[in-house]
């Protein structure tokens, strides 16, 4: 008996040729099964696969970094498939252009799938029906589908999905197939518990650093510690005469050491004696960073949006101007930068906690010399990622290390490595001017970002700096102001930046909501019924404002001492606001409360969105009050977590989530709450103290 | 190589390992326990914490030569009892998002609540806080202390 394996079919699939992501609807009758074949498998989708006892299989191509895709886009198929959700089994997918777009990012999952996913597990309901009617000798329409079965509504009798599945596999696929109205709807929009939280709690799941593969020996690399630094010479006596040290390896990146542990490896590492040669940036550090940003102040930038004719020097208007700033910062998800790698007879095989499998895949295709095809890319659970984990320079030393030692590796970076040789979120500068009238309004708007463009850097294209991402979150804004101008200036340095949760959302909307807070307070206006007033009527952000505003009891006062911001943002087709209320003593801030709205469109898991609400809000408080990378000698300070602090669980407030109920297109969520939240605190901070934080990490 | 006696979730085990290899890596590498996680290495985010007689340690920073003999007790251990109040809390109140810090957190609490079954607010606030979390998990973690001492009150 053949046994056929899921690889198998997903080959299938590919031949068929209906490509990437639509490719979902493969035709059945492609995979031929044999008599005999074991197990009989219905597979209607390369996401799909129901076998013959009723198991429903689904294949996340999304990768898991806890904002619970493995459980949110099951969902969506069972929904539509109408199947017992007890029988719903998931398979993460390796790295392959067959199912489309695996990058994890952008809060997109949801968005991307919505669709796609509820149709095949329509069309798998459809062909099921079909496959009983046609036993029955009856027509579809005589048949319901409901928890796994199909029922002959004329006399009550009912087939299983797995006694159907062989025949349903041998039916044409239908085309426009029929999805549910909303308001029929069973499990979108029901707090479904997680599929992966009890092997998470109990210690069983396995996150990248867990994997083991026999055979398998442990490698940490020891890198330059100025960025575009590199090693002159190296003495590895010391470290391989320690116990369990196997190998010292150099690879472009630095000198592996390879051990019989983890720990030895570590050791090893720490033994090695290295001379560097620290390159053009040795000299670099935060303060020049800044000089190289801070002299562009005075200049105007380049054009990204202008609307009406902004005239800051009309004697009737009262015009302000601030200068804002931000640092750098580093993701530090708790699981360190890992991945296991084999590398054998012109293949390779990877074990990655990876957001962007298959540019994993092609790195590495890249690095070793190989057709991509040659090299599998699975995808482990990820111990956080915050964009840290779409950038694969650690999968490439793991299978470059892999290659030169003949050996399977596991490579595990240290906290130290972990922090000093990540991917940055860009620090940045801006410039900021306004008007407001005799009575308050709002009539001029200028906002100037400089920072570094990480397309432009990562790519090492030359981009317009109209089209180009530093201006993300400056652009179209809802606000009805009369006269904008938005410029920007990108300005290049040596620290490798990169994706972090949110991006230039973590600071364009900072500067924005933060000078939208000066511009009430110059008018003699209440910082919420200026927004308001500048929001279309029927606006959704209006509407998340209002109720921000409402739930959080924005018009009562408040002791002195203590005080409450409030903020909004639009991104990711999703609304939010927030206010925050914190108490001052002294340069002591404590964070009482944030209440949250937001408005994500249809809601999938709800429990889900709040968490993800809750843990981005927590993400933001942290980067604003702590977060901050300092450039030394060309490299980072920071090494851990006694220097790069994040919110602990006393620090963190209570924090209230509402979700706006609606059937709206499907929003993003993930990255939603971080951009009203920087804004919001630091409003809240002016309120109770009178001090404007235009620096950030907050000090006071 | 010098060989230590380990007695893990009441299992003896006998490694050959450096004495000043640290506990987590014995767990790890040496038997397997990957429930206990590497975050910090230096004792500061929690994610490796286990029970030494009955204590939470953390593992990161314990050498294998000072717990030979000891009663250690990992989150593979404590899962024996899935019906714990701390995985029936965590459960219902889907605290989890990444769920890496989680083994840290659950043994941090689970330690907490041994020694006194209604530890204060500042008790939990200062034990609670030497556990590191950047999903941001704080909330969910703080309702699921409070249903449990509640439901034990």
């Amino acid at each position: 008996m053949k046994n056929i394996t899921r690889r198998k079919f997903i080959k299938v699939v590919g031949l068929s040729g209906s490509g990437l992501l639509l490719a979902s609807y493969i035709p059945a009758y492609g995979l031929k099964l044999e008599p005999g074949d074991e197990p009989k498998i219905f597979t209607p989708s390369v996401y799909l696969r129901i076998d013959s006892n009723g198991i429903v299989t689904i294949t996340v191509h999304r990768s898991e970094m806890g904002q619970g895709v493995q459980t949110s886009l099951p969902m969506l198929v069972a929904e539509e498939l109408e199947c017992d959700w007890k029988n719903i089994r998931i398979e993460q997918a390796d790295g392959n252009p067959i199912y489309g777009n695996q990058s994890t990012g952008g809060s997109q999952s949801i968005r991307r799938t919505f669709d796609p996913f509820r149709i095949a597990g329509a069309t798998a309901k459809v062909m099921l029906i079909t496959a009983a009617a046609n036993k029955w000798n009856i027509k579809d329409s005589d048949c319901t589908a409901e928890n796994g079965f199909v029922i002959n509504k004329i006399n009550g009798n009912k087939f299983s999905y797995g006694e159907l599945v062989e025949d349903a596999a041998k039916l044409p696929v239908p085309k426009d197939v029929k999805l549910k109205d909303p308001k029929d709807y069973k499990i979108i929009g029901k707090r479904i518990h997680r599929l992966d939280t009890p092997a998470k709690i109990y210690g069983a799941a396995k996150f990248g650093i867990d994997i083991v593969i026999p055979g398998m020996i442990y490698a940490s690399v020891e890198r330059p510690p100025a960025f575009g630094g590199k090693v002159k010479s190296f003495d590895a006596s010391k470290a391989k005469s320690l116990n369990g040290v196997i190998d010292v390896v150099e690879i472009p990146q630095g000198i592996a050491v390879i051990a019989d542990s983890t720990w030895n490896s570590f050791k090893g590492k720490k033994a090695l004696s290295i001379n560097w040669d620290d390159g053009p940036n040795a000299n670099i550090d935060s303060e020049f960073i800044r000089n190289n940003m801070t002299k562009y102040l005075d200049e105007d930038g380049s054009e990204i949006e202008l609307k009406g004719n902004p005239n800051f020097d009309l004697p009737e208007l009262k015009s302000i101007e601030s200068i804002y700033e931000l640092p750098f910062l580093c993701h530090a998800p708790l699981e360190p930068m890992n991945c296991v790698a084999k590398v054998e007879n012109g293949k390779a095989e990877l074990w990655a906690p990876s957001q962007n499998p298959q540019d994993a895949r092609t790195q590495v295709a890249k690095a070793l010399g190989f057709k991509e095809d040659d090299v599998v890319v699975h995808v482990t659970l990820m111990g956080g990622a915050f964009g840290r984990r779409l950038v694969s320079d650690w999968a490439v030393e793991a299978a470059l290390i892999a290659q030169k030692t003949g050996r399977i590796i596991k490579l595990t970076w240290t906290r130290e490595d972990d922090m000093k040789h990540s991917v940055y979120r860009p620090a940045s500068v801006h410039k900021t001017k306004g008007s407001v009238d005799k009575n308050g309004n709002l009539i001029n708007f200028y906002h100037h970002v400089i920072a570094e463009s990480i397309t432009a850097q990562r790519f090492n294209r030359n981009i317009p700096v109209k089209d180009a991402d530093i201006g993300e979150g400056t652009r179209r804004l809802s606000y009805k102001i009369p006269n904008i101008k938005i410029t920007g200036t990108i300005v290049p340095t040596h620290v490798p930046v990169s994706w972090y949760r949110s991006v230039y959302n973590t600071q364009n909307p900072f500067v924005v909501e933060s000078f939208l807070d000066e511009l009430a307070h110059l008018g003699n206006k209440d910082p919420y019924e200026f927004r308001r007033a500048l929001l279309p009527e029927d606006s959704r952000l209006r509407r998340v404002l209002e109720l921000a505003a409402e739930k959080s009891n924005w018009s009562s006062p408040l002791p002195k001492g203590k005080g409450k911001g409030i903020s909004c943002f639009e991104g990711y087709g999703s609304f939010c606001a927030e206010v925050i209320e914190v108490s001052v003593n002294n340069s002591d801030i404590k964070l009482e409360k944030v209440t949250a709205v937001i408005d994500c469109g249809t809601v999938v898991n709800p429990d889900t969105v709040e968490a993800q609400l809750e843990g981005s809000i927590v993400f933001a408080l942290t980067a604003a009050l702590k977060g901050d990378i300092t450039i030394r000698s060309g490299g980072v300070l920071e090494k851990n977590f006694d220097e790069y602090q994040l919110l602990t669980f006393s620090e963190t407030p209570i924090i209230e989530c509402h979700i706006v109920n609606n059937f709206e297109k499907v929003g993003g969520v993930g990255e939603v709450g971080i951009g009203a939240t920087a804004p919001a605190l630091c409003n809240a901070i002016f309120a109770a103290t009178g001090k404007r934080i235009r620096k950030l990490p907050v000090k006071l | 190589m010098p060989e230590f006696k380990l007695k893990v979730n009441k299992k003896n085990y006998s490694v050959k390992v450096d004495a000043d290899t640290p506990l987590l890596w014995v767990l790890r590498d040496n038997l397997g326990l990957t429930g206990t996680k590497y975050g910090c290495g230096e004792g500061i985010c929690g994610s490796c914490v286990v029970h030494i007689d009955g204590r939470a340690e953390r593992s990161c920073s314990i050498a294998v030569k000072d717990v030979a003999g000891k009663e250690i007790i990992t989150i593979e251990g404590l899962a024996e009892n899935p019906n714990h109040p701390i995985f029936k809390a965590w459960l219902e109140l889907e605290v989890s998002q990444c769920g890496y810090c989680q083994p840290g957190q659950i043994m941090t609490l689970a330690a907490l609540l041994n020694k006194n079954r209604k530890p204060s607010k500042s008790e939990i606030d200062e034990v609670m806080s030497g556990v590191l979390c950047r999903c941001g998990t704080y909330p969910r973690i703080k309702k699921a202390v409070d249903k449990i001492i509640d439901e034990e009150k």
